[in-house]
């Protein structure tokens, strides 16, 4: 009984800030309410018996993630009148899209509600006394899904050499540290003595 | 199935995802001068890794989620030769253009796994994740002219409509596994055929959009012209060719595999984008200026095609689909060639206005453009007849006949870009005080004879062993 409660609850809140993401005027409220999604989603997967997977999503998405984000949209300049242009325009279509699909929405609900989803499937395994959650992800991570975990590799590899290909330049004239050259510095390649004729003064283009 | 076993059936995969990070150091630490020696080794890597393919074991590992049969052997030969020969283009060009980066080839070697792992995916799993693979290295090839602002606007407008795809694609995902219990195709079309309800076709039709987006089919079609105008044209020359042979592959074995109970039901939604694509491509040709904008419409029709063929639901539909799409490919690496090869003092040919007069500049062009563009509109005994006689065959033994009938009414449409091409080529004259062309680069220009040459004679002998190829390819689905 309180576990249904906690799941609607929980559901009802993930729903509401999710929608808040995408209508909320500011981006920085946008990516608040981001964050409280992705709590409300921790506090299902507690539901569900993955503690595992929960304190995943707040260490990773709330901890990291959200975070970048919030740095990233507080340095954009938004003008939101400019945002919101066009609103209006695309009302009456966005409606009729929109409705079509909660009607979709309404009748997957009823079908589900009247068994049609896989009722007998396999439900995720809870932890049990001889193994841990951590444990149970580690084994079928690193064997039945072995194949995905490697692809996903190479995607991020991927995602590196792409963020490199595309954002780094080597500007010339650039003064880099180089550690080696500073120590092996000695007196006489660091120092050069030069006499100075009396009275002549400094140029400082002849000290280089 | 143990891991041995696994990791021989998977052995292209593998040898091209260890190549392409040996690759990637030696590049690293050789600088930026290696980009002509990575590029040669791409090259030979991807035509070793299309020999694997064709010689290593047939079967299923990785329980389910990795399918190599005889449809995804074929699929694979062709997309690895096809980076390949996007990789020789590449190289002139980025030499050329000053920017070359060794970055290039390992992008679309790297690609070019995530497209073999389409078209061996047994799983919605691997579906997903392959095509995030080839897109994201896809989404970077795209905007690899950093510099270059169109290049940088097509690079963005194809990210983030991708990433809206991959959004449809995973919510239909999300619902037939809901519905199903299963990621695995085969025991998901034992639910489907056993019980569809509106969830499972909901899913279904929300997955199809999402496939139809990545390859370009209408109504999800927006990015097409705008990437094919800002992209480097020969990154647009491998996106017009080896990821949609890898979509249409993955989109016949998900269908056929995955719901071949419920053939009716995703034919429907087929049949409409068909329609569409044929509409969109060939009315939407007609105001194009830009070269490559057109081909981009162009590619539009075409896939329409292809995916009619698909529609049929028949292995004969499939081997049609084969065929569409291997002579298709070929037309199309002559059309970017040709592209690559014409240049006016430094400056690329965009304009289609400004191939006027090209028989007296560069005559052995013009006939290879000639050739195409006959063959791309469907003139028999050209090579992109063939392909819409056997989709159009298999679309009218299904019953599709109406289907197809609107297919050739949209060919007839299409041909008027073409013939326009022709037209200007070899009567129009050269407008007044116009420089002469410069001198082709031997790659664009030996690539671009070569597909000529097999659009028409060389593919009279072509189909007698394209035929039985495909033949082949399409009966043996899922089998080992």
């Amino acid at each position: 009984m309180i576990a249904a409660v906690a799941f609607y609850v929980l559901a009802a809140v993930t729903v509401v800030s999710a929608l808040l993401v995408v209508t909320a005027r500011n981006p920085v409220h946008s990516v608040l309410w981001l964050i409280m999604a992705f709590f409300s989603a921790a506090g299902l997967f507690v539901l569900l018996g993955a503690e595992f997977l929960a304190m995943l999503l707040v260490v990773v998405y709330v901890g990291a993630v959200a975070v970048l984000f919030l740095f990233v949209v507080m340095m954009l300049d938004v003008d939101f009148v400019k945002l919101r242009e066009g609103f209006a325009r695309y009302l009456p279509i966005a409606i009729i899209v929109a409705g079509v699909l909660l009607a979709e929405m309404i009748m997957i609900t009823v079908a589900v509600a009247n068994g049609g989803a896989a009722a007998d499937a396999v439900g995720p395994a809870a932890a049990t006394a001889d193994k841990t959650n951590i444990e149970a992800i580690g084994r079928v991570l690193y064997t039945d899904y072995v194949y995905f975990f490697q692809a996903a590799g190479i995607v991020l590899l991927i995602a590196m050499i792409g963020a490199i290909t595309l954002t780094l330049r080597h500007k010339p004239g650039i003064k880099r540290q180089d550690v080696g050259v500073q120590v092996g510095r000695n007196a006489k390649t660091a120092m050069e003595l030069k006499s100075i004729e009396t009275g002549a003064g400094l140029n400082p283009e002849d000290l280089r | 199935m143990d891991l041995t076993g696994a990791l021989q059936i998977a052995a292209s995969e593998l040898t091209l995802a260890v190549g392409a990070m040996v690759l990637l150091m030696l590049g690293a630490f050789m600088g930026e001068k290696s980009a002509r020696l990575i590029s040669i080794l791409s090259v030979g890597l991807l035509i070793g890794a299309s020999a694997v393919a064709a010689t290593s074991p047939l079967g299923v590992a990785f329980d389910g989620a990795f399918v190599s049969d005889r449809l995804a052997v074929f699929a694979k030969v062709a997309i690895f030769l096809c980076s390949a020969v996007a990789i020789v283009l590449a190289d002139g060009w980025m030499h050329r253009q000053r920017i070359a980066r060794f970055e290039l080839p390992i992008l679309i070697v790297l690609a070019s796994v995530g497209m073999a792992m389409m078209a061996s995916s047994g799983d919605l799993i691997s579906l997903y994740v392959g095509i995030e693979l080839h897109s994201l290295a896809l989404y970077v090839l795209a905007a690899f002219h950093r510099d270059d602002l169109k290049a940088s606007e097509a690079g963005l407008k194809y990210f983030v409509l991708g990433a809206l795809s991959s959004g449809l694609l995973l919510y239909g995902a999300s619902l037939v596994y809901g519905f199903t219990g299963s990621m695995r195709f085969d025991d998901i079309a034992a639910v489907a055929s056993a019980d569809p309800g509106p969830g499972l076709i909901f899913g279904l039709v929300f997955l199809i959009c999402g496939l139809a987006f990545k390859v370009s089919a209408a109504p999800f079609h927006m990015w097409t012209p705008d990437v094919y105008e800002g992209a480097p044209t020969p990154v647009v020359a491998l996106f017009a060719t080896a990821p949609k042979l890898a979509a249409m592959v993955l989109i016949a074995r998900a269908l056929d595999q995955g719901f071949g109970g419920i053939h009716d039901q995703w034919a429907q939604v087929l049949v409409l984008i068909s329609l569409i694509s044929f509409a969109v491509g060939a009315f939407g040709g007609l105001v194009q200026r830009d070269l490559q904008r057109l081909l981009a419409y162009s590619s539009i029709a075409n896939i329409g095609y292809a995916l009619l063929g698909l529609t049929a639901g028949t292995t004969a539909g499939v081997q049609a689909m084969l065929m569409f799409m291997t002579l298709y490919v070929i037309d199309q690496f002559g059309f970017f060639a040709i592209l690559l090869s014409l240049s006016r003092g430094g400056r690329p040919i965009r304009r289609i206005a400004d191939l006027a007069g090209l028989k007296k500049d560069r005559p052995l062009t013009a006939i290879a453009l000639t050739v195409l563009s006959l063959s791309v509109l469907g003139m028999p005994p050209f090579s992109g007849f063939w392909g819409k006689y056997y989709v159009f065959g298999a679309a009218a033994d299904a019953g599709y006949w109406q289907v197809a009938a609107a297919g050739l009414v949209a060919s007839v449409v299409a041909a008027f870009y073409y013939l326009r091409i022709i037209k200007l080529m070899w009567f129009d004259p050269a407008p007044e005080g116009v420089e002469a062309t410069d001198r082709a680069p031997i790659e664009a220009k030996t690539v671009a004879l070569a597909s000529a040459a097999f659009a028409f004679p060389l593919v009279i002998v072509g189909l007698t062993w394209l035929e039985p190829l495909t033949r082949i390819a399409a009966t043996g689905y899922g089998a080992g």
